[in-house]
């Protein structure tokens, strides 16, 4: 590559600012070099600086009394007792996905494991969080073919079990699709490691694969811009990952870790080299000096600039004592990895780069790691979608047949097509599979459950996204409570479109004062994140979409399933129910109606509501554990039917109607703090007694058994013929 | 009773094989390294699930050359006991320690599930808790499962009782011919083969996970009250057989 000269005009081309080159002009004082401008754009890209989100995630609860290391590292931490603690994070691979949906979501993966495993933390779960447009859109089924093969294909190589996860489709993600991915590690608390470079005159070394041409500016270019009619031209900036390397890099890491040989580990993720090294060097507040002659190199001819902003995955950065050097080595030859010293630590805060003895790179670290936080305007949206009335939804002849028409659409069907073609048993410790509330994973060698999910309805943050951000945070608790856990943290995943558009910036801020409230309701502090903008395309932005991953742990002996356990069990409705249909899956998909207000939040009734269920579950009282979300009571109830694991009968169940609302509100609303449980006869009375203490709504509804779903005067379907709709409907919508 | 547990580079399934072998099953288990032709006196080799080497060529066709490869290859020369689970099955299969290959599944996709397998013999160290005939639940959780060998192999095996387990539907019935794309045969393997053995009987091959259907407290959270997890009686019929095999030989050496 010839030297290229640097003026304002490229400066544009790479997507600073007039401003951010004035600042980098102005902070060296001379033109600065091709590669000091390519390593400025993607520091200062909205992927990798948080410019726009910043002053906002401050106001996130970030502390509790288990948190062990809260935002500000790879992935957060929560302290489970035992000395042991896990660290979980989610993170967005949503415009990589979109252009190259196997690699995209592949890599997504991959990245998430490595902020895990850099912690010192060993992966035990995964869970997915997945978005796409309707199937009416060309593009639907190819993303979700290639984005569930490409979750597999990564997760499944490199032997962490995939538990749980969501799936939704919605026309707002017809030309941006989300793919959200999550670990969670395990450690010894004392064992945690650090992405801080400490010590003046330690080296720098690179380990894992070698470094080539692949996913240049993939942070800045990709990731920091909406698409138009030229994205698909960026597919080269897509990277392409390699499990089996990853899994090699697991495992030398965490044999690192264990001979204690380094001071700090830092995963190369978005903008490689550059990104990893400037990281470590500011939080450390140090200076650090790089040659890059020493990186493995996967063809010869790579100039400093393509060095600096190759994404080439699987690549670890570490920091070490001089003396520890053979000792890394050794490790690493033992799992075949090629390792590297590629620089050392300085006291003078510079971030300095040589290739070919010429020195490339003098730029301050602060410069770099610490761009101006914006404060970019904000404007409530003038269209309002808020209009609703019930009478707009005429009410319904035939409740069976809407029955069956809601078991088989595309957002309450079975998701089994999609994880039976993940690996959920690896790991040898998963309680609770895919398909109920959380997935639940014993921590091997302790009596330890943890349980997690991911929860988000776009259609309420879409209506109110403050309402919509405390009912995702609001619903994850619930599917934890359902299994028996009691919530303690969350890492949020925030995809929204551009946050130069003042509309979107006041959908952002209002989801954060949303989850903010919420984890101060519950006491579950957001440990970890990812902010995900540009999410649009020609203008038209996704639905605000803040994806809550909450984890517990288990207050139980074992968990709580949803399925129906026996004939003559009682049925039992905790939480109250409204007469509110505005938002619903069933206004959606029976009437074509997405207008008005989501459902009623009462952040008090939800915590009394997890009170009672978990007091329930410890006494032993609960035969079933059943969150109420999209699709209301009758969703929930033939979910219970269905969910019976292969080899067991599915029972069915016959329910007492409520006549003082309208029927469709009492069985498809979605009034929140509501869980549906079966009891033993014998238990009924407890139950009772236990929820009217606590001040929580309580209504017998029924009993299990025969083989019929029935709702008494309204409908009565075969569980056998409902359940075929609901387990077949997903492959034939993906055909 | 000592157990020898491979990891290669790649190996998954490691780390929870060993964990059954030690806590649910109370046994020794060692850890066997790939370079390493060491088998430190084991009297059961574990091949585990994964994808040794990354498996971009065919599965199991680098790991056949490993160091460990040959002494196991003469481990089970001398009649010593080994049991290859999924891509261990795969490795010896390459490694010519077992008939036929596995392919790609007939959908193309990745199949993780539950499994209904009918006990087609018992007169072996590997399947011997059983009767002919028994359903048994175990997990499966591969993108190539589906095992391929010419009729007169298949003959053979059939005749000679080298066919351990089949794929079945619930109730154990099969279709006539099987590997018609049945729904219960979820990799599409020539006549419903779950599971192989070789013809010295010492050698066996599965796509099934015991290890994944062997911890009664996980199982228990889906199929309360069922008693014995199927895929532990796996290891016990190994390690019932090496006791007995322990005995017999030391009433041999009284006589």
């Amino acid at each position: 590559m010839a030297e290229q000269h640097v003026n304002l005009q490229v400066a544009r081309e790479h997507g600073l600012t007039d401003e951010e080159y004035e600042r980098l002009t102005t902070a060296v004082g001379r033109t600065p070099t091709i590669e000091e401008l390519g390593v400025a754009t993607v520091m200062w890209s909205e992927h990798c600086s948080y410019k726009s989100s910043r002053f906002h995630l401050k106001k996130l609860p970030t502390e509790g009394k288990r948190v062990v290391q809260g935002p500000g590292e790879n992935a957060g931490a929560i302290s489970i007792g035992e000395g042991l603690a896990i660290v979980f994070k989610i993170e967005s691979h949503n415009h990589p996905s979109y252009i190259e949906p196997y690699q995209g979501a592949a890599t997504g993966v991959g990245g998430i494991l490595r902020d895990i495993f850099t912690m010192g933390a060993r992966p035990i779960a995964s869970m997915d969080s997945l978005r796409f447009g309707s199937f009416d859109h060309p593009r639907t089924r190819y993303l979700v073919h290639g984005v569930v093969a490409g979750v597999g294909g990564y997760g499944n190589s490199i032997g962490v079990p995939t538990v749980g996860g969501e799936l939704v489709f919605d026309p707002g993600y017809d030309q941006n699709c989300l793919v959200n991915a999550f670990t969670l590690g395990v450690v010894e608390e004392s064992r945690l490691m650090s992405a801080k470079a400490t010590g003046v005159g330690n080296l720098v070394m690179m380990f894992g694969s070698r470094t080539g041409r692949d996913g240049i500016h993939g942070a800045s270019l990709l990731a920091s811009a909406e698409f138009d009619d030229k994205s698909e031209a960026k597919r080269p900036t897509v990277q392409v990952g390699d499990p089996f390397l990853e899994k090699l890099l697991l495992e030398a890491t965490l044999e690192i870790q264990r001979g204690d040989l380094a001071l700090a580990v830092q995963d190369m993720g978005a903008a490689g080299i550059t990104s990893s090294t400037v990281e470590s060097a500011y939080r450390g507040e140090l200076g650090i000096e790089l040659d890059l002659d020493q990186v493995p190199l996967r063809e010869e001819g790579m100039s400093a600039y393509e060095i600096m902003l190759s994404e080439s995955q699987e690549r670890m950065l570490l920091v070490t004592k001089p003396e520890n050097v053979a000792a890394i080595r050794a490790v690493c030859d033992k799992w075949d990895l090629e390792s590297a010293v590629i620089g050392k630590l300085t006291d003078d805060r510079m971030y300095r780069v040589k290739r070919a003895g010429k020195e490339v790179i003098a730029l301050p670290v602060d410069l770099l790691a610490d761009p101006p936080a914006l404060q970019r305007p904000s404007v409530a949206p003038t269209e309002t979608t808020t209009e609703f009335r019930l009478d707009d939804l005429p009410e319904p002849r035939d409740y069976a047949q809407v029955l069956r028409q809601l078991v088989g659409s595309p957002n309450l069907c079975s998701r089994r097509w999609v994880y039976q073609q993940y690996d959920h048993y690896v790991g040898a410790a998963t309680a609770v599979h895919p398909g109920a509330d959380a997935g639940v994973v014993r921590v091997l060698g302790t009596d330890l459950h943890v349980a997690m999910t991911v929860d988000c309805n776009a259609r309420y943050t879409l209506l109110d996204p403050y309402l919509g951000a405390c009912l995702a945070v609001c619903e994850a608790a619930r599917n934890l409570v359902a299994t028996g856990a009691e919530p303690l943290a969350i890492s949020d995943c925030l995809n929204f479109g551009s946050p130069e558009r003042p509309e979107v910036m006041w959908q952002f801020e209002q989801a954060i004062a949303g989850i903010r409230d919420a984890c101060a309701a519950f006491e579950t502090p957001v440990v970890s994140g990812n902010v995900s903008f540009y999410n649009e395309t020609e203008g038209q932005a996704i639905p605000p979409t803040p994806t809550i991953a909450m984890v517990g742990l288990l207050r139980t002996p074992k968990p709580v399933t949803p399925w129906l356990k026996s004939e003559g069990d009682v049925v039992i409705l905790l939480g109250r129910t409204r007469e509110e249909l505005s938002g619903s899956e069933y206004a959606a998909v029976v009437h074509g109606n997405t207008q008005g207000q989501p459902p009623w939040v009462d952040l008090e009734a939800e915590r009394r509501l997890h009170q009672v269920v978990l007091e329930a579950a410890t006494r032993d009282l609960l035969r079933s554990a059943h969150d109420l979300s999209e699709g209301g009571l009758a969703i929930a109830l033939a979910e219970c039917c269905f969910l019976a694991p292969e080899g067991l009968p599915a029972l069915g169940a016959r329910i007492r109607v409520d006549e003082t609302m309208r029927a469709d509100a009492f069985l498809f609303g979605e009034s929140q703090a509501r869980m549906l449980v079966s009891v033993r006869r014998e238990h009924v009375a407890t139950v009772r007694d236990l929820a009217n203490e606590a001040g929580v709504s309580v209504a017998v509804l029924g009993d299990v058994g025969g083989g019929m779903l029935e709702f008494d005067g309204l409908a009565s379907v075969s569980v056998a013929e409902l359940r075929t709709l609901w387990e077949s409907a997903l492959e034939k919508l993906v055909g | 009773m000592k157990w020898g547990v491979v990891t290669f580079p790649g190996s998954n399934d490691d780390h929870g094989t060993l964990h059954v072998l030690r806590e649910v099953l109370g046994h020794e288990a060692v850890s066997l390294w790939h370079k390493s032709r060491d088998l430190h006196g084991v009297d059961c080799v574990v091949l585990p699930g994964g994808f040794s080497y990354g498996d971009y060529l065919r599965c199991g066709a680098i790991a056949r050359f490993s160091p460990v490869m040959s002494a196991i290859g003469e481990h089970a020369a001398q009649g010593g006991l080994v049991l290859g689970i999924c891509n261990g099955f795969q490795v010896l299969c390459e490694a010519g320690l077992l008939p036929g290959a596995l392919v790609r599944n007939r959908s193309l996709s990745f199949v993780c599930r539950e499994a209904s397998l009918r006990v087609e013999s018992v007169a072996n160290p590997f399947v011997n808790m059983a009767l002919v005939g028994d359903v048994w639940r175990i997990p499966v959780k591969h993108g190539e499962g589906c095992y391929i060998a010419d009729e007169s192999t298949l003959d053979q095996m059939e005749r000679d009782g080298q066919i351990l387990l089949r794929y079945c539907r619930d109730d154990g019935s099969r279709s006539r011919d099987g590997a018609d794309g049945s729904d219960y045969n979820c990799n599409g393997s020539l006549r419903d083969v779950a599971g192989v053995m070789n013809a010295t009987r010492n050698v066996f091959g599965m796509m099934p996970h015991p290890e994944h259907g062997a911890d009664p407290a996980l199982r228990e959270v889906s199929w309360p009250g069922s008693g014995v997890p199927d895929g532990l009686r796996i290891f016990q019929s190994i390690a019932g057989w090496v006791a007995d095999r322990g005995q017999r030989l030391a009433v041999d050496s009284m006589r």
